[in-house]
């Protein structure tokens, strides 16, 4: 196996913002006070033009601006969604093209409920490792669905990260990964139905704590790495009190998972979240720091790695390409009704 | 090249039309227009219709055959032919009779042009009539016609410092003389008020800026000239006939405050003619949004390039300006069924060299000119009369 | 309405704005033509597809209240012809932004986003839209 790493990434969030005061006034919930229990004080919101396709793309094309690879040395695409736009169509096929990757590379899209981004990642890793291809590009990306008045619905945003894995000059190296998996129905949609459903409190303990835990741990014993071994720290954030709690639980401090928690301005990227969190680490990471991040996916499973910046990172061309302060900055907020157009929770009939 | 001349004309009323069907506007206009000409129908050589959508409008194609049956024609197995170019449409069925007679293939020649548009939605009318412009690579964009004569008047308000009043004095100068007559589908008067208050359809672009969806018809008879007083003593010859084509997407074009083709129909019009733009005293011209009438009368020659929504404001097209434009109303206040409209402003043209436009004739006319506009300026077909 | 070909056919312009660039005269055009207008037979096989770079600025723009019903939920949006950097102009939405925030002369540059759909079950057209370039790390709008 080769050595692997991260070549480059990119990143994208939508323009638009809402608030949870704005939905809890519409369903007779205290949005501030339901807003602060989830630690999330805004969510991003496609615009009706946007959906998990044109974020992967935007992404990715940022990732290229940022490098000097030849999109024609790319062997592999891989989105991870929980939201594609086809049932049946691929994602990565518009990607790969908008890219100008195509058509000598292999693409498939993922789906593993939030961690369907990582998934892709790991296997980017192993094809770059075995030699099979020289790049690998992995996408987590969703335009999450929250029903209208569900718990979702205050967390429920829009974005996500690309990752171009190679095992040449690259920024930061994937030292190890580690999953977790078992069988967990703590969240799901089925086929044809508009919006997920999820167990509520069984989502906690069994799912979400049970899983990042026995990842993040999982990881560590197997690196022989602990917690203060680690500048960063980037967990899977539905909200902003699960990873806060998780990472209390391993020993990671507040310091570590800061640069990383995305979750209260943007809300839950679903499948680009810890993409997005790793991307806005490696947007102020130095040569020589270390990097531990687990994701986590509903059904259940989590993905945990351990990266370490190289020297390359000094002289990568960050500035190639917005970063994610950058993309967060000066959002447009608009109004539930707003949203609620944008999103095609209400419709115009028409012909 | 034979002279040629108009012997008769005649127009439907225009509007929103609900009892009548597109072969019965036809028909209708084809009748009055024969009977102006005091001929019969064995007579009749040839048939032109311009019509610009019949198959989305309607769902008919084939409307040459479909105007020649009804008219009771085809049963002496006339030529009957459907001419297309979007809003030019009947301005260039004029032209192909022009040419029919003036080459001596046919001596008396019917050219007529007729929409049906209401009978679709107001969506539908407006896509189909988007159609005009670049499908791919302007419609399919998100662009709209009203979109991209709104992107022509946002940048001669920004080169010439032509303003957003002068825009609306077009509409209230048409609405003016559509009041006059009595075949407008608006026949009142408005003031700018009213037009800068309208809601708002593309910026700048207001309602009152933008010409109607409308029905109706219109038809002129064509004969070579030496023959013309045998059917009427009033002729009128078409004395010019200018056709010019530019890109069809808005994108291409040199400058988008002038279309290059009216320019250079015009010059093909006025050098067969011999004539200057000082000669022409009444001018029917293309206004479907009043940023049009202000490049058109630019681009005919009539105004300084920048000067035409000065000129608008200062009265200098109005019933007793310098040249009057658009003395039937226009686009804006006659009504625009679209593959008609070309062939209105030919009857509205001959109305005023017979002199009996009644309350909105033109005093003296003597020249006059039509600009008729396909797309955003992708085909413009220019035409000159001249009283007999 | 199965018009998935007409629109799949030209992908390569509508994700990548490949345009079309004339060997003899050097000038480029978007959307790519067959030959140059300029150069008429002489363009014959000296014609190339160019990528641009999807930069430029606002050549002229509309805010459009009346637009097509695929577009209602978008109402009002922006409808530009934008100069290319390369000197061809094109014509697109500007996105992300308020029309206050826009004048003739503003920097965009191309993003993907979806176009159109034929209805819940059809295909999605994907396709370049602008977006008011960042500079100083500001867009437009931006307090």
């Amino acid at each position: 196996m080769k050595d692997v790493g991260v070549v480059s990434y990119g990143a994208y969030v939508p323009h638009f913002r809402i608030v949870p005061e704005e939905i809890g006034k519409v369903w007779g919930v205290d949005g501030k006070a339901m807003g602060k229990g989830l630690m999330i004080s805004s969510k991003s919101v496609p615009a009706p033009d946007e959906d998990t396709i044109t974020i992967a793309v935007e992404a990715a094309r940022n990732m290229m601006r940022r490098c000097a690879v030849d999109p024609k040395d790319i062997g592999a695409l891989y989105v991870g969604s929980e939201s594609h736009p086809y049932a049946v169509k691929p994602s990565g096929t518009i990607v790969a093209e908008a890219i100008e990757a195509a058509p000598d590379l292999t693409v498939a899209d993922f789906e593993f409920a939030c961690k369907a981004g990582t998934a892709a990642i790991q296997a980017c890793m192993g094809l770059v490792g075995g030699g099979l291809v020289k790049y690998a590009v992995a996408i987590g990306a969703d335009t999450s669905q929250g029903a209208p008045g569900d718990a979702l619905e205050y967390s429920a945003s829009a974005g996500g990260a690309a990752f171009l894995i190679g095992a040449q000059d690259v920024i930061a190296t994937m030292d190890n990964t580690y999953s977790y998996t078992t069988d967990t129905p703590d969240f799901w949609r089925r086929e044809g139905q508009r919006y997920p459903r999820h167990g509520g409190r069984f989502t906690g303990e069994p799912a979400y704590f049970r899983h990042v835990m026995s990842g993040g741990k999982g990881l560590l014993e197997r690196t022989g790495m602990s917690p203060e071994d680690y500048t960063y720290a980037v967990f899977h954030q539905p909200n902003g009190k699960f990873p806060t709690r998780v990472a209390k639980q391993l020993g990671f401090s507040p310091e570590q998972t800061k640069a990383g928690l995305l979750v209260p301005q943007i809300g839950n990227t679903y499948s680009g979240a810890v993409p997005l969190g790793l991307a806005a680490v490696l947007d102020e990471a130095e040569p020589g720091d270390r990097i531990f991040a687990v994701a986590y996916g509903s059904g259940a499973g989590s993905d945990a790695f351990d990266i370490t910046v190289t020297d390359e990172m000094a002289t990568f061309r960050r500035d190639a390409s917005p970063t994610m302060n950058e993309l967060m900055a000066s959002p447009k907020y608009i109004d539930y009704a707003t949203y609620a157009k944008f999103k095609g929770k209400i419709a115009k009939e028409r012909d | 090249m034979r002279r040629v001349a108009v012997i008769g004309v005649g127009i439907t009323e225009f509007g929103e039309l609900w009892d009548s069907s597109f072969r019965k506007l036809g028909i209708g206009a084809g009748l009055s227009a024969v009977g102006d000409a005091k001929i019969t129908a064995d007579k009749i050589e040839a048939l032109f219709v311009g019509n610009m959508s019949a198959g989305r409008f309607i769902r008919q194609e084939h409307v040459g055959a479909l105007i020649a049956d009804y008219s009771g024609i085809a049963r002496d197995n006339i030529p009957a032919t459907r001419v297309e170019a979007a809003g030019a449409s009947g301005g260039l069925a004029l032209r192909q009779g022009f040419m029919a007679v003036a080459s001596s293939l046919h001596d008396i020649v019917v050219v007529g042009g007729a929409e049906k548009m209401t009978d679709v939605s107001d969506v539908e009318s407006s896509l189909i009539q988007s159609s005009a412009a670049d499908q791919e690579w302007e419609t399919e964009l998100g662009a709209t016609f009203a979109s991209l004569h709104a992107l022509m008047a946002t940048r001669h308000m920004h080169d010439h410092g032509t303003t957003r009043e002068q825009l609306a004095d077009v509409a209230v100068k048409n609405h003016r003389h559509g009041a006059l007559n009595p075949k407008a589908q608006f026949r009142r008067e408005i003031n700018r008020d009213v037009v800068l208050r309208s809601p708002m359809v593309a910026s700048p672009l207001r309602v009152f800026d933008c010409a109607p969806s409308s029905d109706g018809a219109a038809a002129v008879i064509l004969c070579p000239f030496d023959i013309a007083k045998k059917f009427t003593d009033s002729p009128v010859e078409i004395i010019g006939s200018g056709q010019a084509s530019d890109s069809l997407g808005l994108h291409h074009r040199k400058d988008i405050c002038t279309m290059a083709a009216t320019r250079a129909a015009t010059q093909r019009a006025l050098k067969m003619a011999g004539l200057s733009q000082k000669d022409v005293d009444v001018a029917e011209v293309h206004d479907n949004y009043t940023i049009s009438e202000i490049i058109a009368i630019e681009d005919l020659g009539f105004f300084p390039k920048g000067e035409g929504g000065k000129a608008t404001e200062d009265g200098l097209t109005s019933l007793d300006g310098d040249v009057a434009v658009n003395t039937s109303g226009g686009l804006k206040a006659r009504g625009d069924p679209i593959g008609a409209t070309g062939v209105a402003q030919a009857v509205e043209i001959v109305s005023q060299l017979r002199g009996t436009a009644d309350k909105r004739q033109v005093k003296d006319a003597d020249v006059g000119l039509t600009q008729n506009v396909g797309g955003t300026g992708a085909t413009v077909v220019v035409h000159l009369f001249r009283r007999v | 309405m199965a018009t998935a070909p007409r629109y799949w056919r030209e992908n390569p312009s509508r994700y990548n704005m490949v345009g079309f660039k004339c060997n003899n005269c050097g000038k480029y055009y978007f959307p790519p033509r067959i030959i140059c207008p300029l150069c008429h037979r002489k363009s014959v096989g000296k014609t190339e597809p160019v990528k641009l770079k999807g930069t430029g600025a606002i050549f002229s723009f509309t805010e459009v209240h009346e637009g097509m019903d695929e577009h209602y939920v978008q109402k009002p949006y922006i409808v530009a012809m934008v100069e290319l950097e390369e000197g061809a102009k094109v014509t697109g939405q500007v996105i992300d932004c308020d029309a206050c925030d826009l004048s003739i002369g503003t920097k965009v540059r191309a993003t993907l986003r979806k176009l159109s759909e034929e209805g819940s079950a059809g295909v999605i057209h994907y396709g370049y839209k602008f977006v008011p370039v960042r500079e100083n790390g500001e867009r437009p709008g931006d307090e």
